[in-house]
Order: structure tokens, then sequence, then C-alpha cells
């Protein structure tokens, strides 16, 4: 192989070459890039099982290649809880969008967060429900217009709620052990992100990890991909900001070193 | 075999699911089953096994889901309102041929009803959740029964791949009779589907989805395949004097166990009762009804129940002679004498 052969773009490993059924200018695809490179950094994809929701990534045990499970809606991290306590060698992600795991799901994510269940969490915030045909998400923004939310997301008039913040409710837990989120909106944040799930991922040993894709649906949204990732940028940061929340480990280790210094 | 010992049914039928092979519990605290996760929650972490009291039932049934998914024995226990929250995770289980065993200590409805004895999840266990499937469902009329069906269920369970259910009531989970466990060691079902991590494979996948309606009618259609091999092999019913009988009641669990109280009491006096006892509710004994149908001069259907087993009770007599029901609720336990009662009565009639 010579230097003009030298290869700039490949699969991960834990990727299974089938197309998508996203839609254009969708980031499900990068999520799903992203989750699969922290799975071959740690070399854990034969001893993976992931977990996806209902939703757009319904059918992402068909393009993960490890060990699937496709679960009920919003009970990812529940089917988890059964998997690692009955295999805790196991890796064992979820992979949850914002109706699953925020609105119906909210249980089982608040109390498997809370039991410090050692999995991933990834949950990918697009602020709508795309599979069923855009109605308002819990995360959907305030004025925020859906198929349900019609004239735009009214929490006063209409008591349509607000938007929820994930990571800063389980960041009121004393169990997880690292909270973060990233949004996927440009090339540096997709490279940020991308140290945050192996981050999550090398930590999970030691509990509940989470990571949270601000992410677009430009199908739903009722905006090309380019002008979508601008409205979130724009919009969704704001109502969710990019951060880690928490890394116990990170804090243990600047504990332990401030004790020595 | 070993030693006998009395022990309270919830108990018991705890440890028998451990002795089974059984080492994960989920479940959520609900009357009149309490006893069986409290006990879990001690045994399962002495025996390398884990307890997880889950934030509901639908949680627990889903990770009941998740443990059966890597190819583990799990059980769930619970009662009527809580096992209708279990009907989800249930139904992915039966779709995604996972054995599980659920343990329905039934109680009074509808709604939040009451805490004693019913049989009135007999549709719910029978006729269960969404979409086409079954649980493979046994009733014990004692303790010991209930160990031996427990023991049983997870062989049943694995062997079909698909739910169990075992139905109790109230009685059965809280009354204390000596009981034995059988002593052989766990059988070891071939696990090859299960997620596992994918080394030295290709990937599995759970999975009850199927988007194509092609797929999703062959998946129907093999798990009725499956059912019928279920029928063929699975039926277990009791018929306890039936030889000369020219009246059948019918009646499970615990409702068998004073209908053969009442048999006794009406044999004195010269009537020929007998019983027939389902054991398996489904597959339901219809063939032993249509056979008894020819003989008897009717069936009197007793239930803890507003009448719910009496539809295939019905099935199975195909009109070859009546069928009458009695039936007390709410918690309300049938008397024998009360059974004497209606059988004298409609003998009289």
């Amino acid at each position: 192989m010579d230097a003009n052969d030298t290869a700039v773009f490949t699969y991960p490993r834990s990727l299974s070459r089938t197309p998508t059924h996203y839609c254009p200018g969708c980031l499900h695809g990068v999520a799903h890039r992203l989750v699969a490179e922290a799975i071959d950094a740690l070399g854990v994809r034969e001893k993976t099982v992931g977990i996806c929701p209902v939703g757009c990534s319904v059918l992402a045990y068909k393009y993960f290649d490890c060990d699937m499970i496709e679960a009920s809606h919003g009970r990812a991290p529940a089917v988890a809880t059964g998997v690692k306590r009955a295999r805790p060698d196991l890796v064992c992600f979820t992979y949850q969008g914002d109706g699953d795991l925020a609105s119906i799901g909210m249980a089982e994510i608040i109390h498997a967060a809370n039991r410090n269940e050692p999995i991933t969490v990834i949950f990918y915030n697009n602020a709508i429900y795309g599979m069923t045909g855009g109605q308002m998400a819990p995360t959907t923004l305030v004025g925020m217009k859906t198929s349900t939310s019609p004239t735009g997301r009214d929490p006063i008039d209409r008591g349509a709620g607000y938007p929820i913040r994930m990571v800063e409710l389980l960041n009121t837990l004393e169990g997880p052990v690292y909270l973060a989120r990233q949004s996927l909106l440009s090339s540096a944040d997709i490279f940020r992100a991308r140290r945050v799930v192996q981050r999550a991922f090398s930590l999970q040993s030691k509990g509940f990890t989470f990571v949270e894709f601000v992410g677009t649906c430009p199908t739903n949204w009722g905006m090309a991909p380019v002008e979508a990732r601008e409205w979130a940028q724009k919009r969704m940061i704001e109502v969710f900001p990019i951060g880690v929340f928490r890394d116990r480990e990170a804090e243990a280790a600047k504990a332990s070193a401030a004790k020595e210094a | 075999m070993g030693e006998k010992i009395l022990m309270k049914g919830s108990e018991a039928i705890a440890e028998a699911a451990v002795r089974a092979g059984c080492k994960l519990f989920f479940g959520y605290p609900i009357t009149p089953q309490n006893e069986v996760p409290e006990y879990m929650s001690k045994r399962l972490f002495e025996v390398g096994g884990q307890f997880v009291q889950a934030e509901s039932e639908v949680a627990a049934s889903n990770m009941c889901y998740g443990a059966a998914a890597v190819g583990h024995r799990v059980m769930t226990s619970s009662s009527s309102p809580g096992v209708t929250l279990k009907q989800e995770g249930l139904s992915y289980c039966a779709g995604s041929e996972l054995p599980v065993v659920v343990v329905n200590v039934m109680r009074g409805g509808p709604g939040l009803g009451g805490i004693q004895p019913a049989q009135s999840d007999y549709f719910q266990a029978t006729r269960p959740g969404h979409g086409d499937f079954r649980y493979i469902v046994i009733a014990p009329a004692t303790i010991q029964e209930a160990v031996d069906l427990m023991m049983d269920a997870f062989d049943l369970a694995d062997r079909y791949r698909n739910p169990v259910m075992v139905l109790a009531d109230g009685l059965i989970g809280q009354m204390m009779e000596p009981v034995v466990f059988r002593e052989d060691p766990p059988k070891e079902y071939d696990k090859s589907w299960a997620c596992t991590g994918c080394a030295g494979r290709e990937k599995n996948i759970v999975n009850s989805l199927y988007l194509d309606p092609k797929d999703l009618e062959d998946h129907n259609f093999h798990l009725f395949r499956k059912y019928d091999e279920v029928e063929k092999n699975e039926i277990r019913v009791e018929e306890y004097l039936m030889e000369d009988a020219e009246v059948a009641l019918a009646a499970y669990g615990t409702t068998a166990r004073i209908c053969k109280t009442a048999i006794g009491l009406l044999r004195a006096q010269g009537f020929k009762v007998g019983l027939v006892r389902p054991i398996t509710l489904w597959p339901f004994p219809y063939r032993t009804f249509r056979k008894v149908a020819d003989r008897v001069r009717f069936v009197l259907d007793v239930e803890m129940s507003m009448g719910q087993m009496i539809q295939d009770v019905r099935l199975g007599v195909v009109e070859r002679c009546p069928v009458h029901f009695y039936g007390r609720v709410g918690g309300m336990v049938p008397a024998p004498v009360e059974i004497v009662q209606q059988v004298q009565r409609l003998l009289a009639e």
C-alpha cells in the first residue's frame, strides 16, 4: 500500500455495514458511529450487549455489530439492569431518544441511575418525537411547534409543561459516576463528543454513566440539515448547556492529588 | 428426596425457584405476595444471585426480559393489579421467545379491589396482554404442588422459550404446609440464542419487532406451532373420584381443595360426585371435560370469581351436559357446605 492508498475513512468494527433508515441530515448516524468507535477503542465488542429503544433508533439492533436487545418503549435501563445483574462481566449500553428516555421511560432511567447500575446510557435529544411523526417531546422547547403543539409548546395557557433537562435532573442523585451533555452540531463538537462517549464507556465498570447528545431532526423540524444545526446551536444549547456535569473518577483523582500536594 | 419441612406458601415458592437454579429476582411489593420478594432479598445473595426491588412492576418485568435475554433463569412475582403492569414486559418476552417465570398470587378486583384471595385473574392469565401469544399457566392447589410446579415452571419456560405463569391465590401464598423439595439438579438447555457477547460467532439479536407483515405473520405462525406442541405435551389435569361420578365439579387451585371436602360430605350422603381439576389452565384439558360430559348429569364449575374458567369448561363440554356455576368473590372463600347445597339443589331440579 503506498501513501496514496492510505485509508482516510473506515467503518468502526462495531458498526454493521447496513444502510440506515435515518433521514438526510439526521445525527443518529453520527451518534451510532461514536458509540461504535468507543466500543472498538476499548476492545470490548465481543462482550458488549446493546439495548435499543422504541423511536427513530428502534432499528439500531441492525446497525451495531454486537449482541443487541430490542426493548419496549422507555424500558431500556430496566432491561440493562437485568443484563448486568445476570452478567456483570458484560459491557452494556442503552441507546434512547427523548420520548423514550425522558417521557415514558422517566421512572426507569431515574431508578437505574439511582441504583448506580453499571451501564452506559446514550441519550439522543432532538426535542421531538421523530418516528411517530413529529409530536411534542418532554424536551421540546417552549414555543416550539410540533404536530401536538401546533401553536408552539405552551406551558402556561395549555399546560404543556417545560423542557426537562435530564443531565441536571440525574445530577441531583447520589449514584451516577459520569454525567455529560455534548452536541453533535459541528465537526469540533463531534470530536469532543467522541471523547465524552469513550470516557463514559471506560467508566462503566464504576457505575452509571450517561451521555446526552444534543442533535437535530431536520425532517420533523421542517428545516434543511444545515439550517437545523444552526437553529439547534442558537436555541437548544441555551436550554441544554454543554458540559461534563459529573465525573466521580476525575473528582477523586483531583482530590487525592490535592491531598498529596 | 429431601426432608419434610413446614413452610409458608410464598416462601416455599421462592425456595423452590432457588433450587430450580433461579438466581435472579426482580419484583415490586404488593400484598398478598410480599413474602416472595422478602425471602428472595435475603436468600439470593446467599447463593451468589441478585435481587432488585424494582421501581415498578413494569420495570420488574423488563428487568426479567433483560436477564432472560442473556440466558439466565429469572423470575418475578406479583398480585393481580401488579400483574396487569407486568403484562407489558411479558408480551415482549413471549414475542422475543424468552423464558421467564412469573408468580401471580391473585387478589380480588377490579381496580384496587382487595387483598384477600381470589381467582379473578383467570382471564388475565389465559388471555394475556397484547398480541397473539400464550403463557403456560399452572395452578397449584397445595403448597407441595406449588413447590413441584414451580420447579417444573423453569423447565417449561426453558423448553418452550416462553413465559410461564404460576397462578396461585392468597390462600396458597399465606398458609403453611409441610413440603419436600425435589433434589434433582436443574436441567441444562441450549441457550445459544442468548446475548452473551458475540465472541467467536455472529451477533445475536433478541427482538420482537417485525416491520414486514409477512415476517410478522411467519413469526406468529412459528409461535403457534410451538403452542401446538405445548398443547400436545403439557396438559395436566387431576380427575378425583370421577370413575362412578354422576356429577362433576370443575375447579382449580384452592377452590378445588374446598370442592374435595364438599365431595366427601356429598358422598357420605350417597351422592356420587367427583372433581375435574385443571392443573394447567393453558393448555386447558378440554378433552377431559368432553369425555366427562358424556357421563355426568351436569358439571358445576366453582370459582372465586364471577365465572371465568367456566368459559373453557363450556368449550370442553360442548353442550353435552348442562354446566352450572357457583362463585364467591372479593376475598369471600366458598365454604364446603355452600357447594354441597348447590349440588343438592341442582340434583333436586
